[in-house]
Formats: structure tokens, sequence, C-alpha cells
């Protein structure tokens, strides 16, 4: 195509991408560089229906002015970066001159909401995505050799936890799980303790959360690898047969790397998706145990009656960022190989 | 009521032209943003009646109320001519200036107003109350008898004990719950407990927090010991979850809000033994306190600043005839409320025992809900046994003290 032709042909999607995509980012960092102008407080009695007490209020028509003159707020730079709610340079700096040895360090750093969101985000990305692959890839196989009348009804009944929405899919296992449902109860009887309860503990919060990842995740790879496994080409196998290459070396040694621009696909996106996991932690109600980047980000908006933009600004930038230094390793390999190709 | 529940069903009635009642008005358009329960339901309903001749009523009750009203009010026009607020929600609408003084149309409409219902803050009135709420005790009397228990705990040592009985008789394993959820209601447990040691949560006058002290530290270790007679499951459990643990009749102790009384007394959702065995009474005290571990809310009508003076009044005025006392005696036993013409039944004897117990209500203070955010986010560690108390509280401090920076509030 020439260069011309490719402009106008990708400019659409280049003007949208920069109004619904950039713009909003853009602003986003802006805010998150600002908090909200002092109040201005004034001691006044308040009555009811309890009685009077006398509590301070914000000055409404002096702080209004001061919006006036300002609307985004008083600039703080990265400030709420820094803050203890979220990098906590001090907090981490104290941590380290105070702390006796690098796990008592960590345990302070993980008292931190930030540190302990990104505990529970990293190890999330890190053990679903794999399982996610690999599960992925062995229902892939396994359908593939099903005979063709059982084919549709298997891959239907395979996609099912995708096709279910995330929110109502996770409410369901929460109260299968629950000690009077049907996997908790089930649990209890398997390993005889009538205390085993799956929302108590931390570490058993964790191992849930990741469970239902893989459960939600893996049709998709599933279906990517199925469709992947129809390209594989009919003489390579044939030959690799006639050789006397087993089952396992086929599979190893033509299907996989056949299938690899594929699982670089799969991984790019499960490290986007699982970097910002959120849905589970809310229906599972896991938030004592669990939090992730996205958590915050909802918790500063939602959680309570006020609501902090700056700081879930500054949340979503970090989130951006990580997500950025996660993907540039896969980045960089996928153009190497590009590159390769084209010399 | 007031629950963190993720609801993301939201009611939206439309309300054609019906019938006219004798509202006093003539023209203007009616929108009413809510909470949703039985109580709002009667309220918005009996508004809903006014719409006729150039009057319209549009009404949206849902549980998320609370995240889209001040974006909804701050719009010139505002979306919604009225807000059903609370006593958290008030200061939080306050604050961005998005609320009406209401003193001309209470002189114009409100005749029929207890003196009481009026919310005034700094001599003007912001907001009329028509009920209260307050979350109090809950007991199984019949359990608490089997267990050699004879009068209903007034104490949360009274509440041990009797928790204790219960255990060591084999009745129940785990009889007491709270609404222990982690987040919004964990934090309004600790607020609760807190204000039971008629301690204040700032320094007075300032936006400084001052709750790491050892009222703050007693509170936190009377939390722990009531949790060990909950079912280990308890940082998930909600208004929700607790009245269906109640209604299964799983539990003999509990607190909970005094909008879930006639749920729990009615003849749905549970067996007649739970039913006839459940008796509500007011919030305990504890530790040598001076007043009920409990919190008094109220709910009341609120008017934006950001509509015509024309809709403002007939919105007042069609709000005037949802909370008329006809109103109210037709749903008596939905609601604690404060009109004239109520009627105490059993499933209010809990707030009201609370409130002439002398209990406070929840402070109207700006700078409340970012402390109530801090506490929800940082005591779970404590009840879960992996950090001492003195710093749970030191962290809900910092947690509170980079918040209120960001709002203002603090240097």
């Amino acid at each position: 195509m020439k260069n011309r032709t490719f402009f106008w042909f990708i400019l659409p999607s280049l003007i949208t991408m920069l109004l619904f995509i950039a713009l909003p980012i853009v602003s986003v960092a802006v805010q998150s560089m600002h908090i909200e102008h002092e109040a201005v407080m004034v001691e006044v009695e308040n009555c009811g229906p309890f009685g009077c007490k006398k509590e301070l209020q914000i000055d409404v028509e002096e702080t209004a002015k001061l919006k006036e003159e300002r609307p985004l707020g008083q600039f703080n730079g990265i400030g709420t970066y820094t803050n203890r709610n979220h990098l906590a340079f001090i907090e981490i700096g104290l941590a380290l001159q105070s702390s006796n040895g690098f796990l008592d360090f960590i345990s302070k750093a993980l008292n931190l909401p930030f540190y302990r969101a990104l505990a529970f985000t990293l190890t999330y990305t890190f053990i679903v995505t794999p399982l996610v692959i690999f599960f992925g890839f062995i229902i892939a196989l396994g359908v593939n050799t099903l005979p063709k009348r059982m084919k549709g009804p298997t891959i239907f009944i395979s996609l099912l936890p995708m096709i279910v929405t995330p929110l109502i899919g996770s409410l369901i296992l929460f109260w299968m799980i629950d000690a009077n449902g049907i996997l908790g109860s089930a649990l209890q009887r398997i390993f005889d303790d009538p205390n085993l309860s799956l929302k108590a503990s931390p570490a058993l919060t964790w191992i849930m959360l990741m469970v239902y990842g893989v459960w939600h995740s893996a049709p998709f790879a599933f279906i990517v690898f199925y469709a992947g496994l129809q390209t594989v080409p009919g003489d390579t196998m044939e030959a690799a047969m006639i050789d006397g290459a087993s089952r396992w070396e086929r599979t190893r040694y033509v299907v996989l790397p056949h299938l690899m621009p594929l699982t670089v696909f799969i991984l790019l996106i499960q490290l986007m998706d699982n970097f910002r996991v959120f849905e589970p932690i809310v229906s599972f109600s896991a938030q004592a145990s669990a939090t992730s980047l996205s958590w915050i980000i909802y918790n500063d908006l939602v959680g309570t009656e006020s609501q902090f933009f700056g700081s879930a600004g500054a949340t979503s930038v970090l989130t951006i960022i990580g997500v950025g230094i996660l993907l540039i390793p896969v980045l960089i390999r996928t153009w190497r190989d590009f590159n390769q190709k084209v010399v | 009521m007031f629950l963190k529940t993720i609801t993301f069903a939201g009611a939206i009635a439309l309300l054609g032209s019906t019938a006219i009642a004798g509202c006093g008005i003539s023209s203007g358009n009616v929108s009413i943003l809510s909470n949703d329960f039985p109580a709002i339901q009667a309220v918005t309903s009996a508004a809903a009646t006014c719409a006729g001749d150039g009057v319209t009523v549009e009404t949206n009750l849902t549980k998320d109320h609370k995240d889209i009203m001040v974006a909804a009010l701050t719009a010139n026009p505002a979306q919604y001519s009225s807000v059903i607020v609370s006593n958290s929600t008030l200061v939080t609408l306050m604050n961005d200036g998005l609320l009406r003084p209401l003193d001309e149309m209470v002189a114009k409409y409100g005749a029929a107003l207890n003196k009481n219902q009026l919310i005034t803050v700094n001599g003007k009135v912001m907001a009329v109350a028509f009920m209260a709420n307050a979350q109090h005790l809950f007991s199984r009397v019949d359990v608490l008898k089997a267990a050699g228990v004879d009068s209903i705990p007034a104490t949360y040592e009274e509440v041990l004990a009797a928790a204790e009985k219960i255990r060591a008789a084999d009745l129940m394993e785990y009889p007491v719950a709270l609404n222990t959820k982690a987040g919004w209601n964990l934090a309004e447990e600790f607020v609760n407990m807190y204000m039971g040691t008629g301690a204040d949560f700032f320094k007075p006058g300032t936006a400084e927090v001052a709750i790491n002290n050892k009222h703050g530290v007693a509170t936190l270790e009377m939390l722990k010991s009531l949790v060990a007679y909950s079912n280990p499951d308890y940082l998930t459990y909600d208004s929700n979850a607790t009245q269906a643990e109640w209604e299964a009749g799983n539990l003999a102790l509990a607190t909970m809000w005094g909008s879930r009384g006639s749920a729990v007394l009615d003849d749905e959702g549970s067996t007649a033994e739970v039913v006839a065995g459940t008796v509500l009474s007011a919030a305990p005290s504890w530790g040598n306190g001076p007043r009920p571990a409990s919190t008094l809310w109220w709910d009341g009508i609120a008017i934006s600043t950001n509509v015509s003076d024309e809709d403002a009044e007939a919105t007042f005025a069609a709000l005037m005839n949802g909370i008329s006392p006809e109103v109210v005696k037709a749903n008596n036993d939905a609601a604690v409320w404060l009109v004239e013409g109520y009627m105490p039944s059993p499933a209010s004897v809990g707030v009201a025992g609370t409130a002439s117990g002398g209990a406070a209500p929840y402070p109207m203070i700006p700078f409340m809900g970012a402390l109530h955010g801090a506490i929800g986010a940082e005591i779970s560690d404590f009840l879960q046994g992996s950090e001492s108390a003195e710093q749970a509280l030191i962290d809900v401090e910092a947690a509170y003290t980079a918040a209120a920076k960001e709002q203002g509030f603090l240097k």
C-alpha cells in the first residue's frame, strides 16, 4: 500500500484513538498531579432529630471562589504519587532504615496499600497467565481429537466460563464456595474439617481467586489455540509420522513451534488482562485478603462518600506504567522476530 | 440501608400522569434520586401521585445513589431536583454547595412537620428528616434461655458472656454476627463501638485525627473478641448476609440495622421458631461507656441548588405529600418514622431504645468520610491477627492523613 493511501485508510481510527484513548489518558495524568483546594472551614451549629452540636463545615462560598479561580485544584506535582497511599517513598525509606532483615522490610512494605495490591496483582498475573496458556493448549489438543459430531457441543461447553459475565460467574462461585454452598461443604467433608472456610484465610482466598481466573480465561486461550490447530500443515505432520515421531514428539516439534506466534499473542493479552484483575475481588468480597491496583482505583471512586480523583488518577497512571513494563520483554521479542523475518 | 453491596441494578420508575392528589402544585418537574428500601419506596411512590396537569414526577431508586449524586447535582440544570439524603450524604452534597436552604418552603408547605424533623446547619434548614435508623442488638431469647441466660444483654461484655455460654452448651458454634464486611461496613462497626466510649474522632476544631489512643485500642480489642464468636467468613458479611444468617436460624446475637427489623420479624424467609424467639433491643454499651455503642442516622429530603425555583417548590410539595401522616399510617412498620402519627411497633423498639439511651448521631463532619474509608481499609489486618492494634491505628491515621491532604482538609 502506498504511504498516502495508508494514511487516509488509517486516519479515522487514528482520530478516534486520539480522542477516546490518548486524550483521556492525558487528562487522567493531569488530574493525578492536582489535589483539591484547601478547604475553608467554619464552625457552625448543626441541629437534627437527635439534638444540636457544634461541628466544622466547609465554607461553601469561599471554597467556590477558589474553585472558580482554578477549577483543577491545587497543583501537587508528583506529591500524590509519593504519598503513603501510593508509592510511599517516606514510609519505604523509614522501613529500609528501621527493619532488621529483608523479610521484615517486605512485611513493612506489604502493610502499605499500594504494595499490598501490587503483590497480589503480580502474583495473580504470573501464576494465572502461564496456567491459562497451559490449560488452553491442553483443552484445544483434546477437543481437536474428538469425533466431528461431538466437537460442536464440547466447544460450546468449554467456552461457557468466558461467555458468562465475569461478575455473575464469580458471584455464583462465591455462593458455591460458601460454607453452606455445594463446593464449600464438599471441601469440608473431604478434608474432614468443619471450620474450613475458603473466604476466611488470605492464602485460600488468593488460591480461590486464581482458580477463578484460570477457569474464566482458559477458554479464550483454548479457542485461539483450537483455531491455530486447524492450520497445522498436514504434510509436515505426515512426514513426521513417517519418520516415526510419537504423538508427543509431533506435538513438541511440529505443533508447538507452529503455534508459537499465537502463544505470544495470548501471552500479551493475558498479561494485560490479568494485571487489571478486578471483578473477582468485588464479587468474592475479597478485599480484606486481596486487593489489586484496579480495585484501589475503584475504591477511590466509589468506596467512600467522597471521591478521590487525584488518587485514582495516580493509580491509573501507575497501572499503565506497570502494564508497559510487563509487556516490554514480549514486545522486544516480537520486534526481533519480525526483523529477522524481513532480513 | 447504607449497604455497600454491589448492586448494579438500579430501579428506574417513570410514572406518568395519573391521579391528582391535593398536593397544592400546578406545574413543575419533580425528579428524585434515592436509596432503595421499602420505607423510601413508600415515600417516593406517594410523591409520584402528585403527577398530573403540568407536573411530572420521576424517581430513581438505587443503592448506588451515593456514587452518582454529586455529578448529577453539579450539572446545571441538575439531573435531579431532590436527593433523599442521610447524615453522611448531606455533608458530601453541602461541601460542594449543591443543596438549597428550605426555610421558605418549610414555612409554606411544612405546617404538619415536627420541629425535630428539621435538619439545620448554621441556622438554615438544609433537610427535612422523615425516618431514623441505627444498628442495635437482635437476640434469640429461646437460644439464650436454653443456654441459661435469662436477660437480654445490655452491654457487649454480657454479649460475650452469653455467646460463650451458647458455645459451651453446644447450641451454636458461631452465635454472634455484626456487619463486618471489610470496607464501609466494618468501618461503621468501628465507628459505632468507638462512639460508645464517648471519645472524639478528631482533635476539637481541627481535621486532625485522634483515634490512636486507649479508646481506639480498646475498641479494636472488643471487635476482635466479638468476631471470635462469629463465623470465620465474617469479613464478607454485609447486611444482606447477616439478615440471611439470622433468618436461617444460625445466629443468636447480632448487631444489625433497625431497618432490617420488620423484614426479620415478618413471616417471610424464616421459620416461626426464629421469628417467635427474636427480640430487638437497644444497642449495648460497653467498658462503662457513657452511651450505647451505635450511631443514629436519619433519612430526609433535600432539594438541589441547580434547579429552577418553580421545580424546587413543586419537588418539596410533592415530597411533603410523600411523608404525610397518611403515608406513614399506611406504612407504619416499614421504618421508625419521625413523622406525626407514627405508632411504635416491635420492629422499632431497638432504634427507639438506642436513641433514648443517648446514642450520638453519626458525625456530620466533612472529613468523616475520609476517616471512614481509612478505617475500613486498614483494620482487617488486626482482626485477622497479622498486626497489633496499635499498628492498625497508626495505619488508619496515616491513610486518613494522606487522604485528607488530598481533599484539602489538612496541609
